[in-house]
C-alpha cells in the first residue's frame, strides 16, 4: 500500500481521447517528493525542447504535493506546470484550495494532460470514472458560472471545479486557473485553453492512507493548534488593517511612481471601514487553521474573495483607492485574468497612450475616465479584441509588438515575467541574486525564511534567535549576529541565504505546504510553521519513508537541479538573469556578475548557469547530464562558474 | 437526580456558529481519521459524519452532523432566508437519504451517523469540535431531567410487553422464546 500518495496518475490524452490510469513508480516520489518536483521530470523525460508551448505535445500537469489530502495541517497546494508560452520556460502555478485534496481521494497524485481536443471540453472526475465532456455551451462563460452550470449537470453540488475564463479561454497569457477561492494565476492558463479543456471537475470517496497514523495525527493535532495560535504565520494582510508597507514602498501606475507619505491613520480609519461594512467572512484552505481569504460583497457585484497584496494591485495600478479593487477585482477574477500582472499591463497600455505611443485609434470606444478604462480593457484583453489581443501576452511582448520605443516602457519585467512594482535605491545584494536566478518568476515565490532587515539591539535580537527553530545551520545564526547593514553582509552569506530561502519553497512546492505556513513567514517574526528540522518528521509518519533533515536538503537540491536542466535546455541563458535596470537606482554591473557567478559556483553551476556533471550525478541526475553533453549543451568536462576562466578575468 | 429529586441524564451537544466557519474542512479530516480502523490510519472526507456545506458566493458555510438514516426520499424542497442568505433545506437536514450521497459509507453505501466519538476512555470532546480551531463548533453537556411521564410511559410499555411475551410463551413454549430472544441478542 502507498502512503500520503495514491499511487497513480491520471494521464489524459485530449486529441485520442483516451484516459488512463497508470501507476507511478515509489522511488520517484522518494526522490522527487511529488508537486512541482515530479513535473519538472515529466516536463524534461517527456516534452522535447523545441515544443511549441502550443502544441499538443506539450503537457499541463496539476501536480499534488506529497502530503495534500491527508491530515496533515497547511499542505493542500497544487502545482501546476507546463512550458510557458510567456516565455518558453517552465511555467510554475501554485494553488490551495480544495482541489488537490479532492484529487487525492478520488485515487490521483496528479492529471497529466497531453493532445489537444478537438473542440471545448470539460473533465468530469469521479473516483474511477473519468468522462470528457463536451463544453461548448460553456464557451467565454465567466469562473463562476462554468463551475456552476457544471455542479448542476453532474448533480453534486460538492464537486471543485478547476477552469479557466474567456481569458484562458483566448489563450491570454495573463489569464489564470481558479477554483474555489484559489487559483493557478499565469503562465499555465493559456495552455489550458490551447488543450480545449475548459474545466476539471473532480470529486473523490476513497481513503487517503497514513502510514503511522498514532504518531501522525499527534504531530498534526499540535501543529493545527500551534499554527492557529501563532501570529507570525498566515497572511497578515488578512487582519493587520495597516497597509503603509505596500502603499508607501512599492510604486504605483505602471511601476513608476512611490507615494513615501500616501498612508494615514485616516485613511486606514476608512479602508478599515470599506473592508468590515463589506466582509461576510474569511475563508480558508483545505486543513488549514489560517482563513486567509476576505469574502467581500460589493453593492452590484457578486461575492467574491482575495488576498495577500491582490488587495492593492488593481487600485496601485490606477491611482485610486481600496475601493475601486472591490469593485473591480471580482470582475476580473471572474474573466479568467491574473490579479498581478493584468492591473500592470493596463497601466503599461495607458502609460504608452499618455507618451503618444499608442493613440486614441488604438483604443476604440475606450470611456475617458481611468475607473471605466480599467473595465473596457479588461474585457478586451479577456476577449483578444482590438489592442486586447497584444496586452493578452503581458507587458514585454505587448512592447515588442507595439515597437516604436513601447520596449522602453517595459521595465519591470525579468524573463518576461511581471514583477512586483518594487524600485528601491541600493543595491541588496541577496534580493538581486533572488530577483536575477529565481525561477518561480516571482520574488514573493523565493524570499522568505531569513529576515529581510537585521535587528540591531542586541537584546531583541537575541530574543530572535532563541526562538528561531527553523534555523537549518549555525552559520545563520553568526550571519544574523553580526548583521548591521541591510545590504552588508559577506557574499558568501548571501549566497547561503538565498539558498536556504529557495530550498524552503522548492520543499513547500513539492510537499504541498501554503507558503504563508512555511517558506514565505520565516523572514517576519523567525517562528514560521514548518522547516527543516520538523518537516522530515510530518514525512516519515504520512509517508513511512524514512526522512531527515539532509535527505530532505538533498531532495529540495534534485528539484531545484532538475528545474534548471530543464530550463537551460528549454534556453534558458546568464544574460536573461537580470533584475529590471531601474529595479535600485544604483547599480553596479562588476559586482553584479561576479556575485551571479559566486552563486552559480555555490549551486554546482557553470560559469553559464548550467548543473555541471557532477553535481548532477551527486543528485542521482546522471540522466540529465547524459542528456545535456550529448545535446552539446554542457560538456564532461565542465567546471563551476569560479573555476571558469571567465570569471577569473570578472575578478581581475 | 436534580434538585427535585427527578432522574437525570447527560445530554451531549454540539453548537454550530456558522458565522465563524471558514469552510477549512478540517473537521470532515478529523471525523474520518478517528472514524477509521485502524484509528486515524485514513481521511476521507466522504466517510465523515459531519460534512460542511460551503457556498462562498452565497456566503452559505455549514457544518452538519450525521443523524439518522431515513427510508423514504425526501419531498420536501423548502428553502429558508436567513439574514437575506438562502439556504435549502438539505443544508440543514442531518438524514442519511436516498435523495442524496451524503453521509454513506463510500464502499458498502451503509448510513453514516454521528455517535460524538463515544470512545474509551472517552474523549473530552468529540473530534471535530476539537480540530475546529475557529470555534464554529461548541461542545456542551446538559443535564436534563427526565419527564415523570416518560419514566411512567417506559413502566406501561414494560407492562405491555409482559403480556405480549405470556402470549408467545403459551403459543410457543418458554425454551423457544428464550432461545429466540438469546439469538437475536447476540445479533444486536
Amino acid at each position: 500500500m502507498r502512503y500520503a500518495e495514491t499511487g497513480y496518475n491520471l494521464e489524459i490524452d485530449l486529441s485520442r481521447g483516451s484516459v488512463d490510469k497508470v501507476e507511478t513508480d515509489p522511488k520517484e516520489t522518494a526522490l522527487h517528493l511529488g508537486g512541482n518536483g515530479i513535473a519538472a521530470k515529466m516536463l524534461f523525460d517527456r516534452v522535447p525542447p523545441g515544443t511549441d508551448p502550443f502544441s499538443p505535445d506539450n503537457l499541463l500537469i496539476f501536480g499534488n504535493g506529497l502530503l495534500n489530502g491527508t491530515c496533515v495541517p497547511g499542505a493542500n497546494r497544487v502545482a501546476v506546470n507546463t512550458i510557458a508560452p510567456l516565455n518558453g520556460l517552465m511555467g510554475h502555478s501554485l494553488m490551495g484550495g480544495m482541489f488537490g485534496a479532492e484529487m487525492k481521494m478520488a485515487g490521483y497524485d496528479r492529471i497529466v494532460l497531453r493532445g489537444k481536443a478537438p473542440d471545448l471540453v470539460y473533465i468530469a472526475v469521479h473516483n474511477d470514472k473519468v468522462e470528457i465532456r463536451d463544453a461548448t455551451h460553456l464557451r467565454e462563460k465567466g469562473m463562476y458560472d462554468t463551475a456552476r452550470l457544471i455542479k448542476e449537470e453532474l448533480n453534486d453540488s460538492r464537486v471543485w471545479v478547476a477552469a479557466i475564463g474567456p481569458a484562458g479561454e483566448h489563450k491570454a497569457f495573463l489569464a489564470s486557473i481558479d477554483c474555489g477561492n484559489s487559483s493557478a494565476a499565469r503562465t499555465v492558463g493559456p495552455v489550458m485553453g490551447d488543450k480545449n479543456v475548459k474545466a476539471i471537475a473532480i470529486r473523490g470517496t476513497k481513503d487517503v492512507n497514513l502510514a503511522h497514523p498514532a504518531e501522525l495525527w499527534e504531530m498534526c493535532s499540535r501543529l493545527r493548534k500551534e499554527l492557529n495560535a501563532n501570529p507570525n504565520v498566515g497572511d497578515w494582510m488578512a487582519v493587520d488593517e495597516d497597509d503603509s508597507f505596500h502603499h508607501n514602498n512599492f510604486s504605483w501606475g505602471n511601476a513608476r511612481v512611490r507615494r513615501k507619505t500616501f498612508w494615514s491613520a485616516s485613511l486606514e480609519e476608512r479602508w478599515r471601514n470599506l473592508k468590515y461594512d463589506h466582509m461576510s467572512r474569511q475563508t480558508g484552505c483545505w486543513n488549514c487553521p489560517k482563513a486567509c481569504h476576505n469574502v467581500i460583497k460589493w453593492p452590484n457585484r457578486r461575492r467574491f474573495s482575495y488576498k495577500c497584496y491582490g488587495k492593492d494591485t488593481f487600485h496601485m495600478a490606477s491611482f485610486q483607492e481600496l475601493d475601486f479593487t472591490y469593485e473591480i477585482l471580482g470582475v476580473s477574477q471572474d474573466l479568467g485574468l491574473d490579479s498581478y500582472s493584468t492591473p500592470q499591463t493596463v497601466a503599461f497600455a495607458l502609460e504608452l497612450l499618455d507618451a503618444g505611443i499608442l493613440t486614441e485609434k488604438d483604443f476604440p470606444g475606450m470611456p475617458t475616465d481611468v475607473r471605466g478604462r480599467y473595465y473596457h480593457l479588461l474585457h478586451k484583453i479577456a476577449f483578444r479584441e482590438d489592442i486586447g489581443d497584444i496586452l493578452a501576452d503581458g507587458v514585454s511582448h505587448a512592447a515588442e509588438r507595439i515597437g516604436k520605443g513601447a520596449e522602453q516602457f517595459d521595465h519591470n519585467t525579468v524573463k518576461k515575467f511581471e514583477q512586483l512594482p518594487i524600485k528601491l535605491g541600493k543595491l541588496n545584494p541577496a534580493y538581486y541574486l533572488m530577483i536575477a536566478t529565481g525561477e518561480d518568476m516571482a520574488i514573493t515565490q523565493i524570499e522568505g525564511s531569513f529576515p529581510q532587515d537585521p535587528i540591531l539591539d542586541p537584546e531583541l535580537r537575541e530574543e530572535f534567535i532563541s526562538k528561531w527553530d527553523a534555523v537549518p545551520d549555525q552559520k545563520f545564526v553568526e550571519w544574523f549576529r553580526q548583521w548591521q547593514k541591510r545590504d552588508q553582509l559577506p557574499d558568501d552569506a548571501m549566497v547561503a541565504i538565498v539558498d536556504w530561502n529557495e530550498c524552503m519553497h522548492y520543499l513547500d512546492d513539492s510537499l504541498g505546504f501554503c507558503g504563508f505556513v512555511s517558506s514565505f513567514r520565516g523572514q517576519f517574526g523567525g517562528t514560521t510553521g514548518y522547516h527543516v528540522w520538523n518537516m522530515p518528521k510530518v514525512i516519515t509518519h504520512a509517508t513511512g519513508m524514512e526522512f531527515d533533515k539532509d535527505r530532505l536538503w538533498e531532495c529540495f537540491q534534485r528539484n531545484r537541479n532538475m528545474v534548471r536542466a530543464l530550463n537551460i535546455r528549454l534556453g534558458l541563458k546568464r544574460s536573461m538573469e537580470r533584475p529590471p535596470e531601474d529595479h535600485w537606482a544604483v547599480r553596479n554591473e562588476e559586482y553584479e556578475q561576479l556575485l551571479l557567478s559566486k552563486y552559480y559556483d555555490f549551486k554546482g553551476w557553470t560559469f553559464d548557469g548550467t548543473p555541471t556533471k557532477e553535481t548532477l550525478e551527486r543528485l542521482s541526475l546522471g540522466y540529465v547530464a547524459e542528456d545535456l553533453i550529448k545535446r552539446g549543451i554542457l560538456a564532461e568536462d565542465d567546471v563551476t562558474a569560479l573555476n571558469d576562466p571567465r570569471a577569473k578575468k570578472e575578478k581581475e | 437526580m436534580d434538585n427535585n429529586g427527578n432522574k437525570t441524564r447527560i445530554v451531549k451537544e454540539i453548537k454550530v456558529d456558522t458565522k465563524k466557519c471558514v469552510g477549512c474542512r478540517a473537521c470532515e479530516i478529523a471525523c474520518s481519521a478517528f472514524h477509521a480502523i485502524p484509528k486515524f490510519s485514513s481521511v476521507n472526507s466522504a466517510r465523515s459524519r459531519i460534512m460542511v456545506t460551503m457556498d462562498e458566493v452565497r456566503d452559505v458555510f455549514v457544518p452538519l452532523r450525521a443523524g439518522d438514516y431515513a427510508q423514504a426520499e425526501c419531498n420536501g424542497r423548502n428553502a429558508y432566508v436567513i439574514d437575506g442568505k438562502e439556504y435549502d433545506q438539505c443544508t440543514f437536514c442531518p438524514a442519511s437519504c436516498p435523495s442524496r450521497d451524503a453521509f454513506k459509507e463510500p464502499d458498502s453505501g451503509l448510513p453514516l451517523k454521528c455517535d460524538m466519538c463515544e470512545s474509551q476512555p472517552p474523549l473530552e470532546k468529540p473530534m471535530c469540535v476539537d480540530a475546529c480551531t475557529f470555534g464554529a463548533l461548541i461542545y456542551e453537556e446538559k443535564e436534563v431531567a427526565i419527564p415523570v411521564a416518560s419514566v411512567e410511559a417506559s413502566q406501561e410499555k414494560r407492562g405491555e410487553m409482559k403480556t405480549g411475551l405470556e402470549s408467545l410463551i403459551r403459543k410457543y413454549g418458554i425454551k423457544n422464546v428464550t432461545e429466540t430472544v438469546a439469538r437475536l441478542g447476540k445479533k444486536g
